[in-house]
C-alpha cells in the first residue's frame, strides 16, 4: 500500500483514510454486535454497532477488487476494538459493489440504509436525504423512522460527484479536503460551467485556466455547476425539510452551500466528525446496513 | 417506496416512476412491455423481500428512446395501462 505521507505533494486527490472509535462505550458477550459494510465506487466504508449504537468505523479507499476492500473497511473498523469478525452477529453489505462482500449475512441497496443511517445521524426530523458519491448523486425522501419514501437517481452519467472533484484536484494541485473552501473564495459567483462531466471536465477545466481564470474561479463555477444538477434532482423528488447531506461530498462545503443557496433551504448542522464522538455522514449507508443487520438479526431470532 | 428511473438531461426530464408498495409483482407489465425494458426483481422493503416491477439497468441510461414508441407524455402506455393496482406512471417532460 503506498503511504499517504510519504507522497502527499504528488497526489492531490487523496483523502484521508481513518477508523474511529466512540469513547466511552463498553460492551460485554451479552450485547448485539453488528456490523456495515458500504462498498463505494470510490470509498469504503465499515460501521460496528452495539445494540443498534455506533461503536467504531472505519474508512477506506475501495480499490479494484470489491471482496478486498470490503475486508480491509471491516478489519480497519475492527482494529483497536479488540473485537474478532467472529463476534459479530450480523453484518450486511451494501453500496455498488454489495454483492461483493464476502463476509455479509445479507446485501442490501444503498438507498435504504443511506435513509435508515441519515435518520440515525440526524434524527427524525430528516425528510429528504441527498447521498452524493463517488460516482452517483441521489436524492431520497424519508419518513420519521428513516423509511425510504421516494428515490431517484440519475442514471445517465457519474457527472458531479465525488470523482469528478478528485479530478479538479488533482489537475490543480489543490488538496481534496480543501476544495471547498477555496471554490468559495470568489468576489462574484461565475457561470457555472455547461459541461460538468468527469471525462471532459479536464479539458473543459484547461480551458478555462487558459483564458486567464484563477483556479479559485474554475473550481467555482465548477461545484456550481454540479450543485445546480443536485438541485434539480431533489426539486424532481421534492424538497421537504429538513434536509441533509451523506456521502463523501458532504464534506464538500463548497457544494453544500451552494446547494443552500440555490434551495432556499438550511441543511441540518453537520455532525462534528473530526473530534472524538463525532458521527461521519460519509459512514451514514454503513451505520444504516448495521442497523438493517441488528434487526434482521432480531427476526430471525424470533422466528 | 417510490422510485424514478430514468434522468433528466439538457433536453428534459424522462423517468418511469414505480411504487414498489403498490406493485403486486404480478408481471403482467413485464410481460405487455414491447421494448423488454421491465423486469421483476426482488427488493427489500420493511425487513421482508418482495417481488416487484423495477426497469432494467441497461434501459435507464437510455430510457428517453426506449418508451419513446409507447407515448409516455400522455401516460397512456401499455404498462400504465397493464398494471392493476396503478403502481405505473411516466413522468415524461421534453423541453
Amino acid at each position: 500500500m503506498i503511504e499517504p505521507s510519504k507522497t502527499k505533494g504528488a497526489e492531490f486527490w487523496r483523502w484521508q483514510e481513518y477508523n474511529r472509535i466512540m469513547p466511552d462505550k463498553k460492551f460485554t458477550n451479552k450485547d448485539l454486535i453488528t456490523a456495515g459494510v458500504d462498498v463505494g465506487s470510490v470509498g469504503s466504508k465499515a460501521a460496528i454497532m452495539i445494540n443498534g449504537e455506533a461503536y467504531s468505523w472505519g474508512i477506506t479507499r475501495t480499490g479494484s477488487n470489491s471482496p478486498e476492500s470490503a475486508t480491509k473497511a471491516l478489519n480497519y473498523a475492527l482494529m483497536g476494538t479488540g473485537l474478532k469478525s467472529s463476534d459479530l452477529k450480523y453484518i450486511v453489505g451494501t453500496g455498488y459493489g454489495r454483492v461483493n462482500v464476502p463476509m455479509a449475512n445479507k446485501a442490501i441497496t444503498e438507498i435504504a440504509c443511506h435513509a435508515k443511517g441519515a435518520n440515525y445521524i440526524w434524527g427524525p426530523s430528516v425528510r429528504t436525504v441527498l447521498d452524493v458519491g463517488g460516482q452517483d448523486i441521489k436524492a431520497i425522501r424519508i419518513d420519521e423512522t428513516g423509511r425510504v419514501v421516494s428515490f431517484l437517481m440519475n442514471d445517465k452519467c457519474a457527472a458531479g460527484t465525488g470523482r469528478g472533484m478528485e479530478v479538479f484536484a488533482d489537475l490543480l494541485q489543490i488538496p481534496i479536503e480543501e476544495i471547498g473552501d477555496i471554490s468559495l473564495k470568489v468576489d462574484k459567483e461565475p457561470e457555472p460551467v455547461s459541461c460538468t462531466c468527469v471525462a471532459f471536465a479536464k479539458t473543459e477545466a484547461m480551458g478555462l485556466l487558459r483564458k486567464g481564470w484563477t483556479k479559485e474561479k474554475v473550481l467555482a463555477a465548477y461545484t456550481r455547476a454540479m450543485a445546480v444538477r443536485m438541485a434539480n434532482l431533489i426539486n424532481r423528488v421534492g424538497l421537504e425539510k429538513e434536509l441533509v447531506i451523506t456521502g463523501g461530498q458532504s464534506k464538500n462545503i463548497g457544494i453544500v452551500n451552494r446547494i443552500e443557496i440555490i434551495l432556499g433551504v438550511k441543511t441540518l448542522p453537520m455532525p462534528k466528525w473530526r473530534e472524538e464522538g463525532g458521527l461521519d455522514p460519509m459512514v451514514a449507508g454503513a451505520f444504516g446496513a448495521a442497523l438493517f443487520a441488528k434487526a434482521l438479526f432480531e427476526k430471525a431470532q424470533k422466528a | 417506496m417510490i422510485t424514478h428511473y430514468g434522468y433528466i438531461d439538457g433536453s428534459g426530464e424522462y423517468f418511469i416512476v414505480i411504487d414498489s408498495d403498490k406493485c403486486s409483482g404480478c408481471g403482467k407489465c413485464v410481460e405487455i412491455c414491447p421494448q423488454k425494458a421491465l423486469l421483476l426483481q426482488t427488493e427489500f422493503i420493511d425487513l421482508e423481500d418482495k417481488t416487484v416491477a423495477a426497469v432494467s439497468e441497461e434501459h435507464r441510461k437510455k430510457i428517453k428512446y426506449t418508451c419513446f414508441p409507447c407515448k409516455p407524455e400522455t401516460n397512456n402506455t401499455p404498462c400504465a395501462n397493464a398494471c392493476e393496482p396503478k403502481a405505473i406512471k411516466c413522468n415524461w417532460n421534453p423541453k
